[in-house]
């Protein structure tokens, strides 16, 4: 059955994320009130065939940590679709 | 000696290592990233650029080339192993490095001489630099501020795997004279055995006196120092 994975992947907190900062102040700048903090990371849409929920899970779970994001300073975040 | 200059899609910085390895007078060969052997080399290099066009993050594709395992097994065996700039972001990706190359503070990409100190002169990297001398080294890149949690900071100090850090030329570690925002000023290191060494700074763009600067020729005489005075295996 086709499924989708969404990765979402963020800077983690200790790490100092100029963009989001930059993206920040220009929100705030125009305007928009109560943004505390933004953080600006990478989306990651997967489409997936031939494989059952789990073993999709397991390996993509796999990618991430080893490829996909980088753990020393980033999180991330994985969800599959039907 | 001789070194392998490994050449990746999007490296442009290979041939820069090579002319600059030969000027010192030692073999400099180019080993495409698809080859899974090094071959009978006495160092690698692997150089600056944009390899696999920097996509996901920098180095992260080009760490799974072939050629990263050999240069894994070449550095357990204590081969001498050198990156420079994108060659750095590719050392911390594949693991033999820790830390990681975020982007700079200032979301600039810096094109520009620096200055470096260095912190710990007995590494293959910096035995040939005096102890009061001051590098003057260009950077060019917009992923370079290092970054590490504070646990590994504190191995890195403890170990003196820290072999260059950014400064003023009062040879202090300035804010001012960090040009990416790196912890620590942190513009190099080492491994814990101190035969990897990463930097930002291009001493293959430092190498003779007609691009501004030879100081980056004393790193690389460092290395060749180091392999000359190895006790050859026996044959």
């Amino acid at each position: 059955m086709p499924m989708k994975a969404s990765i979402i992947i963020t800077p983690k907190k200790a790490v100092l994320d100029p963009q989001g900062k930059t993206v920040q102040g220009a929100l705030e700048h125009m305007g928009y009130q109560g943004v505390k903090e933004v953080r600006v990371g990478k989306y990651l849409e997967v489409d997936l065939a031939g494989v059952d929920a789990e073993t999709a899970r397991r390996q993509l779970d796999e990618a991430c940590h080893r490829f996909l994001s980088n753990p020393v300073i980033e999180d991330y975040r994985l969800e599959l679709h039907d | 000696m001789r070194f392998a200059v490994l050449q990746f899609p999007a490296s442009n910085c290979d041939q820069d290592c090579v002319h600059a390895i030969r000027v010192l007078g030692h073999e400099a060969d180019l080993l495409w990233h698809k080859e899974t052997s090094l071959g009978n080399v006495d160092a690698v290099i692997i150089p600056g650029g944009f390899s696999y066009g920097d996509y996901l993050r920098c180095g992260a594709i080009a760490r799974f080339s072939p050629v990263m395992q050999a240069v894994q097994r070449f550095a357990a065996e204590g081969g001498l192993v050198l990156g420079i700039c994108n060659g750095f972001q590719i050392l911390c990706e594949v693991g033999l490095l820790p830390g990681a190359l975020i982007r700079n503070r200032s979301l600039q990409f810096r094109c520009e001489q620096v200055l470096l100190k260095t912190a710990n002169h007995e590494t293959p990297f910096t035995c040939r630099t005096p102890h009061d001398k001051l590098l003057k080294i260009p950077i060019a890149h917009g992923e370079g501020c290092y970054f590490a949690d504070e646990p590994t900071l504190a191995r890195l100090q403890a170990n003196r795997q820290i072999l260059w850090q950014y400064c003023n030329p009062a040879g202090e570690l300035s804010d001012d004279a960090n040009p990416n925002g790196s912890l620590l000023n942190i513009a190099g290191i080492c491994n814990e055995q101190r035969n990897v060494a990463g930097l930002m700074p291009h001493p293959d763009r430092a190498s003779e006196e007609l691009l501004g600067s030879a100081d980056g020729r004393l790193i690389f005489e460092g290395m060749c120092h180091t392999l000359a005075s190895r006790v050859p295996a026996a044959a």
